[in-house]
């Protein structure tokens, strides 16, 4: 394993933006510059010790953070992207697929499974922002409504992290349908009493926020977390104004009383627990 | 209609109508009366052969035509005893979304819509209809009332987006599209969208969800604008015809993936060449799909609606 993992620019094809965290031995936190060891990292759930930076993870990091050891078993994995529009910009959109595949081993911009937290079944979906920006197309929308689907069957809670930039382009009118097709399915676990959770981490915009991520029962947000529908670069286009610092931020929302909590990821699990044991312990009937 | 915007490629159009035009002026028409009628049937020809050609940037370009009828001509012509209803009850009215009480036939309807404007004073005012999440609140609003009251809802769907601004963003632009998918999902009345011009994103999709999505001939719908689309994934705004082309945004494409359920056909030209002739096609088709919805029971009009957009999309496993 490199000590550093990290990539020569001039071959790199995605901005460092849409990346998650590099699995090198160290670390270099982007905000306070601290080296990090590995195995420091770990211990904080992935969050810089120094300056409590929260540092991008997929869902297999998430799924170590948040579930009982050994709990996990993955739904839905083989649920894969196609291509129904043949979609070709720059380069065509089933390039684009097989390279991201190859190159993350995920099952496409979201993980979904079943586990359990301090013992309390969960059904649980996660985005991987590292696949294709975390962008929602027909995969992200099927495997959302069939995780959820688990947790009616087995009668638990759903909890789903978001972490994406929005829809899909390459699937265009089909992927802005995810957003009608979640939210539709949100309401059958309203209907059952089920409680669900949204937990938004950096970055949740655009379709994705508009959608599934704000219809929590309750809405859990990661700190500094980027979460807005429209970006701020296509913001301050618009109103030709600089935004003010920390706008869009999980801090922000809170303050305007868009999420419920702003949680450290030290605390999550918790938090999440804490949380679900009063939305499950009412008395029904 | 008189236009006064000519689309790029209707000049040919134009050119012979100018011709038409002096020949007419002419003193002594009578004698060139028959080239005058030869002319006329070659601009019939020229138009009808043009238009069933149209590329998907050339069907952007109509649905965007500023001669385009918007909501407000459309609950105009083809419903009567229009009461407009304002306000979120919560920050203000927004005029980029307008709705209110109204009948067709002798069916009672809610009806809500984006709102354009036709020059800068009211585009201005109407926010190029762009609407801030009060709009998507006073829809949200409207969508109860009409549930409340057992009246089914007419949506027209015509927006180049949702606004992305400032305080739109602080007022949560995201909850309140979403919280409408939410409702819309699971109304307990029946539910038309039609899309009369642009189609863009949540912006669109904010009050577009029902048991039955209409779509006019040359209205665009899709995750983006073409030209968004160009400047994202091309890097630059010069290539909207491609992206248009690549996001399959017309009225024929949606059909093909199961998104549109009926094209409404508009008058050769485009709705803006014969409005009159528009609301006369759309008056008609709305009262029958009406009175096709008006025949479902609500338990099942709901379960229908949810597994419509539950079959909305294409994976492979």
């Amino acid at each position: 394993m490199a000590w550093f993992l990290r990539k020569s620019k001039n071959i790199s094809d995605s901005s460092p933006a849409q990346r998650e965290m590099p699995d090198g031995l160290w670390t270099k936190c982007p905000d306070c510059s601290t080296i990090i060891y590995r195995k420091e990292l770990e211990e904080h759930a992935y969050t810089c010790p120094n300056c409590d930076h929260h540092f991008r993870i997929g869902s297999a990091k998430y799924v170590s953070v948040l579930f009982d050891e050994g709990s996990w078993t993955e739904t839905d994995r083989e649920v894969r992207s196609a291509d129904p529009l043949d979609f070709v910009d720059t380069r065509p959109y089933k390039a684009r697929l097989k390279e991201a595949y190859s190159r993350t081993d995920l099952p496409d911009a979201v993980t979904t499974g079943t586990g359990r937290i301090y013992g309390m079944p969960v059904a649980f979906g996660c985005m991987n922002f590292g696949f294709v920006g975390g962008s929602m197309g027909s995969v992200v929308g099927e495997k959302f409504v069939r995780a959820g689907r688990r947790a009616l069957e087995s009668r638990s809670p759903f909890v789903f992290i978001s972490a994406s930039g929005g829809a899909r382009m390459q699937e265009a009118a089909l992927s802005l349908m995810q957003m009608a097709k979640t939210s539709a399915f949100l309401t059958e676990l309203a209907e059952a009493g089920l409680p669900y959770i949204s937990i938004l981490t950096d970055p949740t915009t655009g379709g994705v926020s508009a959608s599934y991520a704000m219809l929590g029962d309750v809405i859990i947000a990661e700190p500094k977390a980027l979460i807005g529908f429209a970006g701020p670069r296509v913001i301050e286009q618009t109103i030709r104004k600089k935004l003010p610092e920390g706008f869009q931020r999980s801090e922000f929302l809170l303050e305007h009383g868009m999420v419920d909590m702003v949680v450290h990821r030290h605390d999550l699990k918790k938090s999440l627990y804490t949380v679900l044991s009063h939305l499950m312990g009412g008395k029904r009937g | 209609m008189a236009s006064n915007s000519t689309l790029d490629f209707e000049k040919p159009i134009v050119e012979l109508e100018k011709k038409i035009a002096e020949m007419r002026s002419l003193a002594d028409t009578l004698d060139i009366q028959p080239q005058i009628e030869e002319l006329e049937q070659q601009v019939e020809r020229l138009r009808s052969e043009i238009y069933r050609n149209l590329t998907r940037w050339q069907r952007v370009q109509i649905a965007r035509h500023p001669d385009r009828p918007y909501t407000l001509d459309y609950i105009t012509h083809c419903l009567t005893d229009f009461v407009e209803l304002h306000g979120d009850r919560n920050f203000r009215d927004d005029p980029a979304i307008v709705g209110g009480l109204a009948s067709i036939g002798d069916t009672r309807v809610v009806v809500v819509g984006h709102q354009k404007g036709r020059d800068t004073k009211s585009n201005l005012y109407r926010n190029f209809g762009m609407p801030n999440p009060e709009g998507y609140r006073k829809a949200h609003r409207l969508f109860s009332l009409a549930e409340r009251f057992s009246l089914p809802v007419i949506c027209f769907l015509d927006t180049p987006g949702a606004y992305p601004g400032l305080e739109a963003e602080e007022r949560g632009q995201a909850e309140a599209i979403a919280r409408n998918l939410f409702q819309m999902a699971a109304l307990k009345v029946p539910i038309i969208i039609v899309i009369i011009g642009e189609g863009a994103s949540g912006g669109a999709l904010g009050i577009g969800v029902g048991d039955r999505i209409l779509m006019l001939e040359n209205a665009w719908y899709s995750v983006i604008a073409p030209e968004s689309c160009s400047s994202i994934l091309w890097r630059s705004w010069e290539y909207k015809e491609q992206a248009a082309e690549a996001l399959k945004l017309t009225a024929p494409d949606l059909v093909d993936v199961g998104i549109v359920d009926r094209i409404i056909p508009e008058p050769v030209g485009g709705a803006h060449r014969d409005p009159e002739a528009m609301f006369t096609t759309m008056q008609s088709v709305l009262r029958e799909e009406l009175s096709v919805l008006g025949s479902i029971t609500t338990s099942d009009l709901v379960t229908k609606r949810r597994k419509k957009f539950y079959a909305m999309g294409v994976w492979t496993e």
